[in-house]
């Protein structure tokens, strides 16, 4: 069987593009947005949602079969918030100024969609290796659309690229001004909705 | 009480929870098809956030805050890492003992909120409320109309969200953008709007 039919390899690279939780199910854009008028936050953001996301559809799917289903919301739940406590005091120690910046979101990491629904209807029936893999592309594909997002806020929004102006100097002196509006809330509710036309018009081609 | 006015406006206007921290999406987009439900969603969701917020406060502040467990004589332990977990489960907790102190006594109530009470459990808008609460480091009464702001706020985002899907239905929108390109989109105009109050100053 090659690598690219076996269904560990569909298990990751689906979620990408095809089945994008952000623009396809429509997952977790709550929390994602409002990191994204920075590239750096956005990366640590997507890093942060992929790290959660794998390691409680790992656990979750390890004791699927010894959760009891009435409980296991607050099996889900507690397992997520674990892990969410992680991932916040790692950021903590080592990355002060984001983890600052990033405020309550990565704590929203807990309600976010994506995470619950793909421990509900992925993790709870299928082996850890494949679920494992799950998370880490629904990751991988809720940080992509977060980068372009924060890319497209960033670049046009603030001249910069990662923290370092590429606007070269000259054009400042030509006329040329940073889109205040990009920085603002509604730009980012605009470019998501403009990314999901352009890649829905994308898949069906 | 000038500053409760403040925020209370602030909460529901210019930080208005859904349209400024992007907060509560998931449920905004699925329910705001539908102007009953999205009315129904959004008094649950001021319900509960009235009911959170000063709970989860006394709960941060007498025994998780450093320091605040310094009643029992720990004065030095601090659990405020605890506080995702905690919140989390008081929030589930709470929307439990109210869908059933509600079933018992106002069926009325219950069959207009029941079916949206355990999704909202799972609203980012909820946790969020309480996280936002303790990072601006609001008193108790503070933290009240601070709840009660920021659901209302959602209440109005997506009450006006589901009547202009309504007029949607009749426009011709481009294929491929229908659905939730198109509401993103709508949701963005409409931020803008509120973002005008940002004038007001009290």
């Amino acid at each position: 069987m090659r690598l690219t039919q076996s269904r560990y390899f569909k298990a990751f690279s689906e979620p990408l593009i095809q089945n994008n939780p952000i623009s396809m199910q429509m997952l977790g854009i709550c929390s994602a947005l409002a990191v994204t008028v920075q590239l750096k936050t956005a990366i640590v953001m997507g890093l942060s949602l992929t790290f959660v996301l794998a390691f409680s559809n790992l656990t979750i799917s390890s004791m699927r079969h010894v959760i009891p289903r009435n409980i296991r919301m607050i099996v889900e739940l507690s397992v997520i918030a674990s892990l969410v406590i992680i991932a916040d005091q790692v950021l903590r120690a080592f990355f002060y100024d984001i983890s600052k910046q990033l405020s309550v979101f990565v704590g929203l990491i807990i309600t976010n969609c994506i995470v619950m629904g793909r421990a509900e209807t992925f993790a709870l029936g299928n082996p850890p290796g494949l679920s494992f893999l799950d998370g880490l592309g629904n990751g991988a594909g809720y940080g992509s659309v977060l980068i372009s997002v924060a890319l497209i806020r960033e670049v046009l929004g603030a001249g910069k690229f990662l923290g370092i102006g590429i606007i070269p100097e000259s054009l400042y002196r030509a006329g040329y001004e940073n889109m205040g509006f990009m920085q603002l809330a509604p730009a980012a509710f605009i470019i998501i909705g403009l990314l999901v036309w352009l890649q829905k018009s994308l898949v069906k081609n | 009480m000038e500053n409760f006015i403040s925020i209370f406006l602030n909460s529901v206007f210019v930080g208005n929870i859904l349209l400024a921290y992007f907060l509560g999406m998931c449920s905004f987009v699925a329910i705001s098809k539908n102007m009953d439900t999205a009315i129904g969603l959004g008094f649950a969701v001021v319900f509960v956030l009235s009911i959170t917020a000063p709970i989860n406060w006394l709960i941060y502040y007498y025994l998780l805050a450093p320091g605040a467990l310094a009643w029992a004589g720990f004065p030095d332990i601090d659990l405020s890492f605890l506080k995702f977990i905690t919140f989390i489960a008081v929030i589930a907790g709470i929307v439990q003992a109210v869908e059933m102190v509600i079933d018992r006594f106002s069926p009325v109530l219950y069959n207009a909120l029941g079916v949206f009470l355990p999704l909202i459990t799972v609203n980012c808008a909820i946790l969020g409320t309480s996280l936002f609460m303790v990072e601006r480091s609001y008193t108790f009464g503070e933290s009240l109309v601070f709840g009660i702001g920021s659901g209302t706020g959602w209440l109005l985002a997506i009450v006006s969200m589901s009547a202009i899907r309504i007029k949607l239905r009749y426009a011709n929108v481009p294929e491929g953008l229908e659905g939730f390109g198109i509401t993103m989109i709508v949701t963005g105009l409409m931020a803008m709007g509120f973002m005008l109050f940002s004038g007001i100053t009290l």
